[in-house]
């Protein structure tokens, strides 16, 4: 594996879009080469190199070159945005887009992120060791088909619209979120172990969702059928188990109607 | 002889009324009297004609003072402030006709703007629920012929469209609702006894922040599964029982205002409601309507949509190609992260509107704003710039909040030497070309240059 370090060493006037930060298009390049990509702040248009020290050498292929961003990404825009595989580590905090439309590969942001992280993801790993605003996980604008593959692990909370029209995938909160998680959701998987204010699940079609500690508000279109135990991320417990979004259409599978479903843990 | 001018349109809200009459004295200066409009409408009409109106741009003195400047030296700012930024937003558009919002999309354009409008802070959150799960709408027309339920959800048309209830939704008699009032069921779901409320057969007194909620239990009721006793503050009672008067309408009309499009979810609640309109539908006949607010605050959708395929937050900085993505492109959030180094307000009061924050941030760099009168974005401007008054004495067309095209007319001539809002953009987009040696493919009063000769230059 090899590896190209990359510092910040100038903050941008507005917000540095740098569609570039990503093993595919490192790959291959010398440090030279890579400084030269170009990065966007609104039209007027840089070089990578202008905003950042780059060192190092990179893989023959994306698979095996790793990035790792030494300082903080507050306003850089689309940090392993459409990577297939390889990884990028920011030792700071990221903007917006991060893995957005990612397909394989590892990320890990060692701060917080903006919205949008993981945008309309088919695969790969997303770690954010702080907290994420919202979006994540979630669908383009307009698009019915959300989040397909992959992980993402937020280890501080969330804000609102998680895991809209999701499915597949994982998404894990380690501590709180705001309000809609995997509305409009097909598919895929959400695990929230902190509380939630409201819109668990609205107009849910299939999928699952976890909380692991208080719905403030619950939806009126979810029905309680009974209590289950569950083995959910190596941790097993007792779930009360509701189905739903009783308002919203299901499909049907050998004469039954397929729910979404949601588990609150037992207390 | 005074002269009458009728079926004359009204430049405010989003009903756009085209049924005034505007009295106009013998030299076709001064209005006399305005019929048929609401209060604010004729008050709109009589202040055109106020004699402390602007007529001269004004810039920002180092003293902090303004000094009248000629079109020409505004115009020559304006081209030069859009193409120093890195980044300029060019926002507004609630008072102006379509011809000036596609002559701000051609400026916008050429200088790599962003592109917003009104609904950025209004109804944006419904195209987004739009983009989502489609618009299953109607025309004005068709609910004064057919509507027998009528739902105004987090509205109040007695305020913000004055007109709107006589002319559409409540009182009108119409082709099968020949009673008027009479024929018409009107519920009311609003936090706030509003006038509207008071007037409605039903009032839902909806928990502030819950309409998501009750949506989804109206949703789970019609497909025949229980809801809990208390829904967002609402009776199950008196949920089931709105529902029932729902599903027996022979025509059932949603209006939708802030209510929904400005409180917790958003996006998400008018798009709860669109699936509801959907789920009558298996029902009766039910349709969803947005109550848009100004008179052509559809009309930068529209032309947008048609000009770069997307009707707001319109990123056009990479010059390649259009991107929209609200939360990032829209106006507050630019603002409020400080993403914006030029900021154009046109034909609206960004100063009044705008979160404080958002104010401060912009007026890091060039504030510019244009708009007939002084409102307090042109007073915190660095340039303020007069234009004629839209549908008072500049004609054009306007989208009323149904998406029908209306031609308003022009009741009186503007003061001499102001431009109209597609005039002065047009002169600035001729401005910038001549700033970057670039041919220009649009000449304002000119016909355009085919698109196929200008491409082979």
């Amino acid at each position: 594996m090899a590896t190209i370090r990359m510092k910040p060493v100038k903050t941008p006037d507005l917000f540095l879009e740098c569609f570039c930060i990503s093993p595919d298009v490192f790959a291959g390049k010398t440090p030279t080469e890579i400084s030269r990509l170009e990065v966007r702040e609104g039209k007027a248009r840089n070089e990578l190199g202008d905003f950042f020290d780059i060192a190092g050498s990179s893989g023959k292929t994306a698979e095996e070159t790793d990035i790792f961003i030494d300082g903080d990404c507050s306003r850089v825009k689309y940090i392993g945005s459409k990577m297939t595989a390889g990884s990028v580590t920011v030792n700071g905090n990221a903007d917006m887009y991060v893995g957005g439309w990612m397909k394989g590969g590892s990320i890990h942001v060692r701060g917080n992120v903006d919205s949008f992280c993981g945008l309309a993801m088919e695969g790969g790993e997303i770690q954010i060791d702080g907290n994420a605003q919202n979006y994540v996980g979630c669908a383009y604008r307009g698009d019915w088909r959300g989040m397909r593959g992959g992980t993402i692990r937020i280890n501080g909370s969330a804000g609102n619209d998680i895991g809209t029209f999701m499915l597949g995938g994982t998404i894990i909160i380690e501590k709180d979120a705001f309000i809609h998680i995997s509305t409009h959701a097909e598919g895929g998987t959400v695990v929230i172990k902190g509380d939630v204010q409201s819109r668990v699940g609205g107009q849910m079609v299939k999928g699952d969702i976890y909380v692991f500690g208080t719905i403030e508000h619950m939806l009126p279109g979810f029905k309680e059928i009974g209590t289950v135990d569950k083995n959910i991320l190596g941790q097993s417990m007792k779930f009360r188990h509701f189905i739903g979004d009783l308002g919203e259409r299901h499909p049907k599978k050998k004469g039954r109607e397929i729910y979404g479903n949601l588990y609150l843990r037992a207390s | 002889m005074p002269k009458l001018i009728t079926q004359v349109g009204c430049p405010y809200c989003g009903a756009s009324c085209d049924d005034l009459e505007v009295l106009v004295s013998d030299d076709g200066k001064k209005i006399l009297e305005t019929r048929n409009a609401c209060v604010i409408g004729s008050e709109i009409f009589h202040h055109a004609t106020n004699p402390n109106r602007l007529k001269k741009p004004r810039l920002r003195q180092p003293d902090g003072s303004f000094k009248e400047i000629e079109y020409e030296e505004a115009i020559d700012y304006t081209a030069k402030a859009l193409l120093n930024a890195k980044k300029p937003l060019i926002y507004g558009f609630g008072s102006t006709n379509c011809e000036g919002i596609s002559a701000v999309g051609r400026v916008a354009e050429k200088a790599g703007a962003v592109l917003d409008n009104c609904a950025s802070i209004c109804h944006g959150p419904s195209f987004l629920a739009i983009f989502d799960n489609g618009y299953p709408s109607c025309t004005l027309g068709e609910v004064k012929n057919r509507a027998d339920v009528i739902v105004f959800w987090g509205c109040n048309p007695m305020h913000a469209h004055p007109r709107h209830t006589s002319r559409y939704s409540i009182f009108p008699r119409g082709f099968f609702t020949s009673r008027g009032q009479m024929h018409r069921t009107v519920i009311c779901v609003d936090p706030r006894e509003t006038d509207t409320a008071k007037l409605a057969d039903m009032h839902l007194m909806v928990k502030q922040g819950h309409d998501y909620d009750l949506f989804n239990a109206f949703r789970t009721v019609l497909r025949g599964h229980k809801i809990p006793e208390e829904v967002a503050g609402i009776e199950r009672a008196k949920i089931l029982e709105v529902a029932e008067k729902m599903r027996n309408g022979r025509f059932v009309m949603i209006f939708f205002g802030m209510g929904c499009t400005h409180t917790d979810g958003r996006n998400h609640n008018v798009d709860i409601a669109i699936s509801l309109t959907r789920d009558l539908n298996d029902h009766t006949k039910a349709s969803i309507m947005a109550m848009r607010g100004h008179y052509n605050i559809a009309g930068p959708g529209q032309v947008w949509s048609w000009q770069f395929g997307f009707p707001y937050c319109v990123d056009l900085s990479k010059g390649t190609h259009a991107h929209m993505n609200p939360g990032e492109t829209s106006s507050i959030d630019l603002a409020m992260r400080d993403e914006i180094d030029c900021f154009v307000n046109v034909g609206t009061d960004a100063g009044a509107h705008f979160p404080i924050d958002a104010v401060k941030h912009l007026k890091k760099h060039p504030f510019i704003t244009v708009d007939p009168n002084i409102c307090m974005a042109s007073e915190i401007s660095d340039l303020h710039i007069p234009v004629r008054i839209v549908g008072v004495e500049e004609p054009g067309v306007v989208y009323r909040m149904d998406n029908v095209p209306i031609q308003f007319k022009k009741v009186i001539d503007g003061p001499e030497s102001v431009p109209s809002d597609e005039e002065l953009f047009d002169r600035i987009y001729v401005r910038i070309c001549e700033l970057t040696q670039t041919e220009p493919i649009w000449v304002h009063g000119k016909a355009p240059v085919p698109a196929s000769t200008s491409r082979v230059k």
